[in-house]
């Protein structure tokens, strides 16, 4: 019998230690997708940057939470009056995670690769204003571009364009190495990645010694693990149905940001009856948004009328061109010639915006007779035959990508909207530097698209932050897809 | 001749009948599973809601007299969905325990007619089918031809054809080295008449056993690959459905995991303790000690 | 007896054979590009041309096979494509998830079910036995993935005794890792434990119906002990056969329950690496699971074969 209370004893020792430490130098933070490979610059999926960007990886220059071009790598640079030369002073005493040191030709290096023929970087765009990149001498690096570009210490501030060494840029993936304020520690698949700090760091010493990515797809789980404190912060939680709740306890911490995510119902502007003008206004009608954002987002979302998110000063606000009308809808029905009801598909990804949503548009546009089937698909699957097939009629999809307007002047993009006014109006953008310009050519885009009513913009996605309410300095909104917790720290 | 089996029968119907009334695994089996039916059936003429209407300002309605078991995300009344539920759930299941008869049963009996080469090629194949983990292969089949409720019917169907093609086979080999097959084959009659005239009525109780469990086995697999997110798709609802989009809601919507759980459990048990009681009223070594 | 062995290994390394071509053709009809998903959607033509290239998917089908199988016979189960890593790593990573969690389950139910069995066989007829086979019925009834479900909404959430989910990782210590599995240990043994238990008990009966138990109860031993010393080491063919079923059957099905409470493991790692398209991942972990079902039914019919010389000349 003595024996019980000894062993019970120890056991509380041990269920109790971990919490017992004064001030936390750990944090441990969710996400909904584990990167493939943790090298920004041969992958593309947003979890790359979730988990290296900032942390690990650095480039010439950074976004920062609001969204602004901030000096990383490069010290400083000049930009000559014909916008064709960019001269970047580097920071000296830089070192990568290996011990090797950072100077101007791992710039070069970086960015030769990045734009090269055989390149596999997943935003060669980025690149395809430089004509050359020269070290002119250790730390000054100077890039020429073939046509001014208004966007470029901007681009040069994305994951993809981050600095490399040439010794470790082939094993980055498994093993990156970067100059970043965080090393990799441990990468155990499919569950986490740890980064440590990285005492050799050129700038200020991040606040936190070790920092854990945990990946938790199912919303569900995401849930429980924040509340069973397993996870302290999710950036963006998968579950707005939890949010509610986490705002009402006074543990959490909850912000509601915004991401770079329009929520669309892509048209096959190709494929009838979608290819008729009347019939996408005519959905346009039929979908009431706020239930949308009520039913399948628990009520987290603006409602958006183009592709352009509503936090951009450039953003015009068309939510209410198509305003819900059931009966307008069916009249323009009528019109098309579609009295009789339209039966089409609507093809819908894994997240949970989309197979909700989907649910409750499918019921909106039955009502105005537009019958649809749902298939659900795997993201393989939906990239195989939506995107890269362009066979369906209708999905569902957020478009990440910060200011992607552009995408409706591609040639062949998987909704297939042709106008060329559009885009004679992009190519006009692209070499315009001017800010202001630019914006009245953006609000110009959006208008149109809108007119044309290519897709129908559902809502702006939330950025649903919960963390532990002692936490501070992770960021609110995503102006690029990043985790930085370079400036996070625990209070008391 | 005739009518002295049809005396055998009405005798061996009161017999059954007199002994299933003492069974109560068979008593509280059959009544469960009447109840779920009736409720499946009633889903077809009338449900309390309509269940394909959303109504969101509705939603996430805790049990009150108007929704009797509240209302889910979209504010469709849950009752009326397992309801609707219900009749998802027993097509998926019956129909792939249909499909394991179909072409189990004549492979079973096939193997045991004939032995030797064609039986051992039959019998390795359904080791094959054997050694894939049930739930593993439904997840790759789904992952094929993309997740739908046919496809769950097939990914379990395909399960229950080795089952039943075994159980036939057992059940037929015993049969064929009775003396009045021996009988039936020195009169020429063929394997196939054979098998039609007098494996197949004898192995039908063992069958109906056996599709009961496969039954319910169906319900739980059909439960879990659309729990999942690999079986019923929607707009259509089914049990495991339901608990997927409950999931998620358990702290604000608790009522909403727990309600298609419950049905689920009085299907399965249901039908399990009709398993059972079947057997104890039809097993053929109880029969011949008889 | 060494015949039968010989003669079942073969039939064993037929059947892995033929299940191995089953899972890779299965696997080439799945539609998508995994290049065109590793990159996203807004890579460039070329760069997805170059990564199909760099992954050897425009090897012909042939070769991929005999390449993918010859690795295996030497343990080499080639390259993850979306991990970029080996898959032998990646699956000694997950084992060491998968395989203690199914063990623990095992344990669990067979703690749990053995006594029951016996408690209740040696009670036949009583209200102790009917209520806990009641009990039983319903346990076989519950998805293992609902009661999950609960258990996390209760232990975790509301009383907050262990994780809600996740695996810290062997290295942080024995106890947090054990107390991570604990929940979903538990989810799985309780239906297998309510089917051993039955499986139990009803062995347990037959066994006592046997004429040398009759005779052991004529000679006067008292019931307790005819059950202790003769009945039950005979009915633990019987039992071992399904426990056998029954590691095979956790090992594999723990696919749904590693999702409710997102364990690294291997079900988790078959999930992902279908959703990423990869092939290679798929592939092997598949034909491993397979294989250890296949090992396990061959060692439960060694077993079989060895209580029943009748059986060995059959095969």
């Amino acid at each position: 019998m003595t024996i019980r209370p000894i062993i019970l004893g120890g056991l509380a020792a041990i269920l109790f230690s971990s919490s017992a430490l004064a001030a936390r130098m750990d944090l441990t933070i969710g996400m909904v997708l584990e990167p493939p490979g943790l090298d920004p610059t041969a992958e593309a999926a947003a979890a790359v940057d979730e988990v290296v960007y900032a942390n690990v990886f650095e480039g010439l220059t950074r976004i920062g939470p609001e969204g602004a071009v901030k000096p990383a790598l490069a010290k400083n640079w000049t930009i000559s009056d014909d916008g064709l030369t960019y001269t970047f002073e580097l920071r000296e005493g830089a070192k990568f995670h290996d011990g090797t040191s950072f100077d101007a030709s791992d710039v070069v290096f970086s960015l030769d690769r990045a734009r090269a023929e055989d390149s596999t970087n997943a935003q060669k765009a980025l690149f395809s204003a430089i004509e050359k990149v020269e070290a002119t001498g250790d730390t000054t690096v100077v890039v020429t571009l073939s046509e001014p570009s208004g966007a470029f210490l901007y681009n040069m501030g994305w994951g993809d364009a981050v600095i490399v060494a040439p010794e470790s840029a082939d094993t980055n993936k498994e093993n990156p190495v970067g100059t970043g304020p965080f090393k990799l520690d441990n990468w155990q698949r499919g569950s986490a990645i740890t980064l440590t700090r990285n005492a050799d760091y050129w700038g200020d010493q991040a606040k936190l010694d070790t920092v854990t990515f945990r990946f938790i797809p199912d919303p569900a789980a995401a849930t429980a693990a924040l509340l069973a404190g397993d996870v302290q912060a999710f950036p963006n939680l998968p579950a707005p149905e939890a949010i509610a709740q986490f705002e009402a306890d006074p543990r959490f911490t909850v912000v509601i940001g915004s991401t770079e995510g329009e929520t669309i119902l892509s048209t096959n502007n190709k494929k009838p009856p979608f290819d008729d003008v009347n019939v996408r206004r005519a959905m346009a009608h039929a979908i009431d948004r706020q239930a949308i954002i009520d039913g399948a987002m628990f009520g987290l979302g603006t409602p958006i009328g183009t592709h352009f998110a509503p936090h951009n000063p450039a953003y015009v606000e068309l939510s209410e061109t198509y305003e819900f009308n059931p009966e307008k809808a069916k009249a323009l029905l009528a019109e098309a010639g579609f009295e009789g009801g339209i039966k089409a598909t609507l093809k819908l990804p894994p997240p949970s915006y989309a197979r909700r949503g989907g649910e409750i548009i499918a019921s909106q546009l039955r009502d105005v007779g537009i019958d649809l089937e749902i298939i659900p698909l795997e993201w393989g699957q939906w990239l195989e035959q939506v995107f890269k097939g362009k066979d369906f009629d209708l999905t569902i999809v957020s478009h990440t990508e910060p200011n992607d307007i552009d995408i409706y002047a591609r040639d062949d993009y998987y909704f297939q909207y042709e106008n060329p006014d559009f885009k004679a109006l992009i190519d006009k953008l692209n070499v315009t530097a001017d800010e202001e310009e630019r914006f009245a050519l953006y609000r110009q885009a959006q208008q149109i698209i809108t007119d044309d009513a290519v897709n129908v913009y559902l809502f702006q996605l939330a950025k649903n932050g919960v963390w532990d309410a002692k936490l501070n300095g992770l960021w609110e909104n995503s102006p690029v897809q990043a985790n930085d917790v370079t400036g996070v720290s625990w209070s008391e | 001749m005739s009518e002295h089996v049809n005396n055998t029968e009405t005798e061996g119907w009161r017999t059954f009948r007199k002994n299933a009334l003492r069974n109560r695994n068979f008593l509280i089996g059959i009544c469960l599973t009447g109840f779920v039916l009736a409720i499946a059936l009633i889903s077809f003429i009338w449900t309390p809601f309509d269940t394909t209407k959303l109504v969101i300002s509705d939603r996430l309605n805790a049990p009150d007299l108007t929704h009797l078991l509240g209302t889910d995300h979209f504010g469709r009344d849950i009752l009326s969905m397992v309801m609707v539920g219900a009749r998802n759930s027993i097509a998926v299941a019956l129909l792939a325990v249909g499909i394991g008869i179909a072409i189990g049963v004549p492979l079973g009996c096939w193997g045991a007619a004939k032995r030797g080469f064609i039986d051992e090629i039959l019998m390795r194949s359904s080791d094959i089918i054997f050694a894939f983990p049930a739930l593993l292969s439904a997840v790759m089949i789904t992952a094929i031809f993309g997740p739908s409720a046919t496809n769950a019917i097939i990914a379990i169907g395909i399960f229950n054809i080795p089952v039943f093609a075994r159980v036939a086979r057992g059940a037929a080999l015993t049969i064929w080295s009775r003396e009045y097959i021996l009988a039936a084959r020195a009169s020429g009659k063929g394997a196939v008449r054979i098998t039609r005239e007098h494996i197949l009525p004898n192995i039908t109780n063992i069958l109906v056993v056996q599709g009961t469990i496969q039954f319910s086995l169906g319900i739980l697999a059909e439960a879990g690959l659309s729990y999942v997110g690999l079986g019923t798709q929607p707009p259509d609802v089914s049990w495991g459905r339901m608990l997927n989009e409950a999931q998620t809601m358990m702290a604000i919507a608790p009522h909403m995991a727990i309600i298609p759980g419950i049905a689920i459990i009085v299907t399965v048990l249901g039908l399990n303790l009709l398993g059972d009681g079947l057997r104890d009223l039809l097993d053929p070594r109880l029969r011949r000690e008889r | 007896m060494a015949y039968f062995i010989v003669r079942r290994m073969m039939i064993v390394l037929l059947t892995l054979w033929v299940a191995s071509i089953i899972i890779f053709a299965m696997l080439q009809i799945i539609p998508g590009d995994p290049a065109q998903l590793m990159l996203g959607i807004n890579a460039t033509d070329d760069a997805v041309a170059a990564l199909r290239e760099q992954l050897g998917l425009n090897a012909p089908l042939f070769e991929r096979y005999i390449n993918w199988m010859s690795g295996m016979l030497i343990g080499d189960f080639g390259y993850s494509y979306t991990y970029g890593t080996a898959v032998g790593n990646l699956i000694a990573e997950r084992i060491t998830v998968s395989l203690p969690l199914a063990l623990i389950a095992l344990a669990l139910s067979t703690l749990i079910a053995i006594p029951v069995g016996i408690f209740t066989a040696s009670r036949r007829g009583t209200a102790t036995d009917t209520s806990a086979m009641a009990i039983t019925q319903i346990g076989i009834a519950i998805p293992n993935f609902w009661f999950a479900i609960l258990l996390v909404y209760v232990f975790a959430i509301t009383l907050r005794l262990v994780p809600a989910g996740g695996f810290p990782g062997w290295e942080t210590g024995l106890w947090p890792a054990l107390k991570s599995l604990l929940l979903p240990a538990i989810a799985l043994a309780l239906p297998q434990a309510a089917i051993l238990s039955r499986v139990t008990r009803s062995a347990l009966l037959e066994t006592m119906a046997e004429d040398y138990i009759r005779t052991a109860r004529a000679k006067g031993l008292p019931a307790r002990r005819v059950l202790w010393h003769h009945a039950l080491r005979n009915a633990f063919i019987p039992v071992l056969t399904i426990l056998g079923l029954q590691f095979a059957f956790l090992l594999a099905g723990t696919i749904i329950i590693e999702n409710v409470f997102y364990l690294p493991g291997l079900g988790r790692l078959i999930f992902q690496s279908i959703q990423r398209l990869d092939l290679m991942v798929v592939q092997s972990v598949v034909v491993l699971l397979v294989a250890s079902v296949i090992f396990i039914n061959f060692l439960v019919d060694l077993a079989y074969a060895w209580a029943d010389p009748r059986l060995r000349r059959q095969g």
